[in-house]
């Protein structure tokens, strides 16, 4: 279990205090990103700000392309990685779906570009505030994708999703996603990782498809029927090896900071009765709500939260529920005619059925009390909404 | 409280949307965090304009803040424009053991038995020429009086300030530590 992220910020040169938008600015130009192509969009808007400002300043050495839409925003940050640059971008919500295409084309291609998503509701009605329906909603697209629940995590998965979908057995494009507001205009201390360190723990970029002067090439050709799907299966297969390649990332990046992830983060769960399963902030939240039910309702209650979510991991997953009589799927993320969309990939993963509880979508504020009310009134087999059936 | 991860000082910030709320509770983070505390501070939003009620918050603690919802239960409240006891409940969740500062020249606008600072941050800040648009800019005065309280040291709060918008505000902010008094 890894309960790196409840130690105490120490007194260091290192550590800051900032916005996670702030932190994951902090985080691609530690990892030392070359071309960043952005479009601002909220709650993002501070990202491409503050890359912005390192740029100006010097404190970044990077091209930055201020583009006139998102889906030029990817066009260019692809283009760039094809080139063989480390490249970054960043959006949310209307402007992910309006990247889409490229999205799908750059995860084809074959190209490690990251990018944070600064999770938002989609409209309409028109809503700035939390969901996962924007991330989940491109789940499919062929991208990594990893869900931050604080500012240090914002920061070090930024430097770590570079690593992972830089890996030569990988080269995929990876989503840092962070909660709208909650998470991207938040401040908390954290701790920066030596640009130096950062980068050799990241390596040297190689793009072995490169754009090559001296061996021209063509990309992107018509590939028919006999060979479309061996490009398919390619990024199929490639997906079975990332719950292994993001391990041994974490491993690496815990000899050089002492910050220990896991795939599937887990609080009070070896014991619990009662799991609460969520992404991002909210299952940080359900932290409290289960030291709450275990010491004032007398329930055995603990959290998990993956940390990967695409592929889903779904190994480290069962491990970790193992033992509890009832998961609570804490879901922000809707699928019209089917549910939760985190409830089906983690009902994918097990045996029978949990509770979905759909919540803190669009902003709705819930806090912990309102957690302690949700996973004792939860029934598994269900689908409910927090402000409906769950008050 | 019995549980250990509840174990902090939850604030809250009234204001208006142009009068610095959102900044005043992230220098609060700021100067928390340089005296060795775990701090965290974020702003609810309602309609994103000049005008428009908002709330802000923090929390402060010795250990990792894992609460991100807004706060219910705080222990300081912090209203930067009086005019908005008429629209919001400035106190509600406020405990009797709780603190109120607010930024007025009356002494009972807030029905509010606990402890209660008021300081004329408006004056302050005009006495400075702290204005943006012919506003008054209140919130480096008012978090010389969130000093007051005790909850951070006036010359650490006052140092943030300086960094951030130079020593205008700082003074400002020490001025405002000087003239709160508790009622």
């Amino acid at each position: 279990m890894s309960q790196a992220v409840d130690e105490p910020e120490q007194e260091s040169e290192t550590a800051r205090i900032m916005t996670g938008t702030r932190a994951i600015a902090a985080g691609a130009r530690d990892a030392g990103v070359e071309v960043v192509s952005a479009y601002p969009i909220t709650p993002q808007t501070e990202i491409v700000e503050a890359i912005a400002e390192y740029v100006e300043s010097g404190e970044l050495d990077a091209g930055f392309s201020r583009v006139e839409s998102e889906h030029s925003a990817l066009a260019g940050a692809g283009g760039a990685s094809q080139a063989g640059s480390r490249a970054f971008t960043a959006t949310a919500s209307q402007g992910l779906l309006y990247m889409s295409e490229m999205v799908w084309w750059v995860a084809g291609a074959r190209l490690p570009v990251v990018m944070a998503v600064a999770n938002r509701a989609l409209g309409p009605p028109w809503n700035i505030w939390g969901s996962h329906t924007d991330a989940l909603s491109q789940r499919d697209a062929g991208w990594i994708q990893l869900f931050a629940a604080n500012v240090q995590e914002a920061y070090d998965l930024t430097i770590i999703a570079y690593r992972i979908a830089e890996d030569q057995d990988v080269l995929l494009p990876t989503m840092v996603n962070l909660d709208g507001f909650t998470l991207a205009e938040t401040m908390q201390p954290f701790r920066l990782v030596d640009p130096g360190a950062a980068q050799a723990y990241i390596g040297d970029l190689e793009v072995p498809h490169r754009l090559d002067f001296d061996n021209p090439r063509n990309y992107h050709q018509m590939a028919g029927g006999d060979d479309f799907w061996r490009f398919r299966r390619k990024i199929m297969d490639t997906m079975e090896t990332v719950p292994d390649v993001t391990k041994d990332a974490f491993d690496k990046f815990a000899d050089l900071t002492g910050r220990e992830y896991d795939l599937v983060h887990t609080y009070r769960a070896e014991d619990a009765d009662v799991l609460v399963v969520g992404l991002g902030t909210l299952a940080r939240e359900a932290e409290v709500a289960a030291d709450i039910l275990r010491e004032e309702h007398g329930v055995n209650a603990g959290v998990v939260r993956p940390m990967l979510y695409t592929p889903f991991p779904e190994e480290d997953f069962r491990e970790a529920v193992a033992g509890a009589e009832k998961i609570v799927v804490l879901d922000r993320a809707t699928s019209f005619g089917r549910g939760g969309i985190t409830t089906l990939d983690v009902e994918r993963a097990l045996d029978r059925p949990v509770a979905t509880v759909l919540a803190g979508i669009g902003g709705q504020n819930v806090d912990y009390e309102d957690i302690v009310r949700i996973a004792q009134e939860a029934t598994p087999g269900e689908t409910v909404w927090f402000g409906g059936e769950i008050q | 409280m019995s549980v250990a991860s509840l174990d902090m000082t939850q604030i809250r910030w009234h204001s208006r949307g142009g009068q610095g709320g959102m900044t005043a509770s992230q220098l609060l983070a700021e100067a928390t965090f340089k005296a060795g505390k775990e701090s965290t501070a974020f702003t609810f939003f309602g309609a994103e304009r000049r005008g428009a009620p908002v709330t802000s918050f923090n929390r402060v603690s010795d250990t990792p803040v894992k609460l991100y919802s807004q706060v219910a239960h705080p222990d300081l409240v912090v209203v930067l424009d009086e005019s908005l006891v008429d629209l919001e409940d400035v106190t509600a969740g406020l405990a009797d053991d709780g603190t109120l500062v607010m930024n007025t020249t009356e002494t009972d606008l807030v029905d509010f038995a606990g402890q209660t600072f008021v300081v004329d941050a408006t004056t302050i800040a005009l006495d400075y020429d702290l204005q943006a648009d012919g506003t008054p800019i209140v919130n480096t005065p008012m978090l010389g009086a969130v000093a007051k309280t005790g909850l951070v040291d006036v010359d650490v709060m006052a140092s943030v300030i300086d960094d951030a918008f130079g020593e205008a505000n700082a003074e400002a902010a020490r001025t405002a530590y000087e003239q709160a008094r508790e009622v």
